[in-house]
């Protein structure tokens, strides 16, 4: 595991999120209403479709396919047709950038 | 090669080989910004509608059972019938997509309400929905075409009186409710849910016994007139609407454009409908709700080809090209796009595109 600098905390507007690739694998950035940022994997657990254009509503992200919802804070999956977990990723802020740990 | 629509045959088969299943589609280009603002979730419009739908229910069902058994009850068990055989369709599609309502818990007790009336099990039509927006119109993979290839117009006829429908829903109702579930919806209801589906068609079951019950102890077909067989007396607004979205144009593409129709309707006929009359809209992006849906379609026209201007001009436009798929099945409508739309890959749909009619 390691601290990978992902973006700039003023990239992702609040209550919102983008999509950060890395080694292969690609991830979503979350910056939620409270002003904290979170990370979780990019594509659904339905059909594997990008997050990214999904819609941030608090503390969910709705994929924007079939709209499955899930709190991505722990990654539950909250709506079908989405039943299994995205993986959540740790976070923090360092001088204006957040860090993922992957 | 005659089509094959079983989500377990030949097509279905090609489909996924062929990349076409789970396809990247096609997408007008809409800033993120406007796009956000068009997604946002409200329960207002939906609560005054409901209240209008539900309360316009008991008003005509209860008027109908006044009159009843005069001729007089007549208009007003239709008016019913529309609402409860058609309205409920659209009711049961946005809120399977929960774009209906903003609380979550609105929308899947609408959506239970809607699922019963049209006799479609939620947990399974949960499912086929995804996968008809996954696959649109991809013949074996899509579970939800309404008009196949060629045509099959006396099942289309019986479908306005809902009579194709409510037989498989019945007979699938009863079928989950002994404990099983249909190896066509095994093929995309994940097992961890398929319980729910035998739980809810027994739910269902009892029911509809329930009502029979009181229909011989009374030796009144009243009972049945408010609950199942409104789906039947009712369901031709919801046919008429449904065939319009997709009938004619092209099958086996990725470009919503192609296979896809909006057409401008009445005000009465959008509250019924629930504005899925702007149905490329809605298929290019599912998660605008229905109240946002004529602005999205204002964004984005520009790249649309020109909606039909009224019901009858759709229906003008498809009739002659379903005629001649009788003959002639790979026969579809390919409609032009203006100026300033982003053109048709013809490219990636060469093979699919070959024999359209422009
Ligand atoms: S791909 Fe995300 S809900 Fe289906």
């Amino acid at each position: 595991m390691a601290w990978i600098d992902a973006c700039a905390t003023d990239e992702i507007d609040e209550e919102d999120l983008i999509r950060f690739d890395h080694d292969g694998k690609t991830f979503a950035i979350y910056h939620a209403p409270d002003g904290a940022f979170y990370c979780t994997d990019g594509l659904c657990t339905h059909e594997k479709v990008h997050l990214e254009d999904g819609l941030v509503m608090e503390y969910e992200i709705e994929c924007p396919k079939h709209n499955a919802t899930f709190d991505y804070r722990t990654g539950e999956a909250l709506r079908a047709p989405a039943c299994v977990n995205l993986n959540t990723y740790s976070v923090k802020i360092e001088a204006g950038r957040v860090m993922i740990e992957v | 090669m005659a089509r094959d629509y079983s989500l377990l045959g030949p097509d279905a088969k090609r489909a996924v080989e062929s990349g076409l299943a789970a396809a990247e589609w096609y997408h007008t280009d809409l800033p993120r910004k406007e796009m956000k603002a068009l997604m946002q979730r409200a329960d207002q419009p939906a609560i005054r509608d409901t209240f209008i739908l539900f309360g316009c229910m008991v008003l005509f069902a209860g008027i109908g059972i006044a009159l009843w058994p005069s001729w007089w009850s007549a208009p007003f068990w239709l008016a019913y019938g529309v609402l409860y055989g058609s309205a409920m369709d659209s009711r049961w599609h946005e809120c399977s997509h929960g774009t209906a309502f903003k609380t979550r818990q609105y929308n899947d007790w609408l959506y239970q309400v809607a699922c019963f009336c049209m006799i479609r099990n939620p947990v399974s039509w949960r499912w086929s929905h995804a996968r008809h927006h996954t696959d649109t119109i991809i013949v074996g993979r899509d579970p939800e075409i309404a008009v196949m290839r060629p045509p099959a117009l006396f099942r289309i006829f019986l479908n306005f009186f809902g009579i194709i429908d409510a037989w498989h829903g019945w007979g699938r109702m009863l079928y989950n409710a002994s404990g099983r579930i249909h190896p066509e919806e095994a093929d995309y209801i994940p097992e961890s849910e398929q319980p729910k589906a035998i739980r809810v068609a027994r739910i269902w079951t009892a029911i509809y016994a329930a009502t029979i019950l009181l229909a011989l102890v009374t030796w009144s077909l009243l009972p049945l007139m408010v609950i199942g067989l409104p789906r039947l007396y009712g369901a031709w607004h919801h046919i008429m609407t449904g065939l319009m979205q997709h009938g004619g144009l092209a099958d086996n593409v990725t470009d919503h454009r192609l296979n896809s129709r909006t057409v401008y309707i009445n005000p009465i006929s959008r509250f019924i409908y629930w504005n899925m009359n702007y149905h490329v809209e809605h298929h290019m992006y599912p998660m605008v709700p229905y109240h946002r849906l004529p602005e999205l379609h204002e964004a984005i026209k520009h790249d649309l080809p020109a909606p039909n201007p009224s019901i009858w001009a759709a229906y003008a436009e498809m009739w002659p090209v379903l005629k001649r798929q009788l003959a002639y099945e790979d026969f579809f409508l390919k409609r032009e796009l203006p100026a300033s739309a982003k053109p048709y890959r013809e490219d990636f749909h060469a093979s699919a595109l070959g024999a359209a009619a422009e």
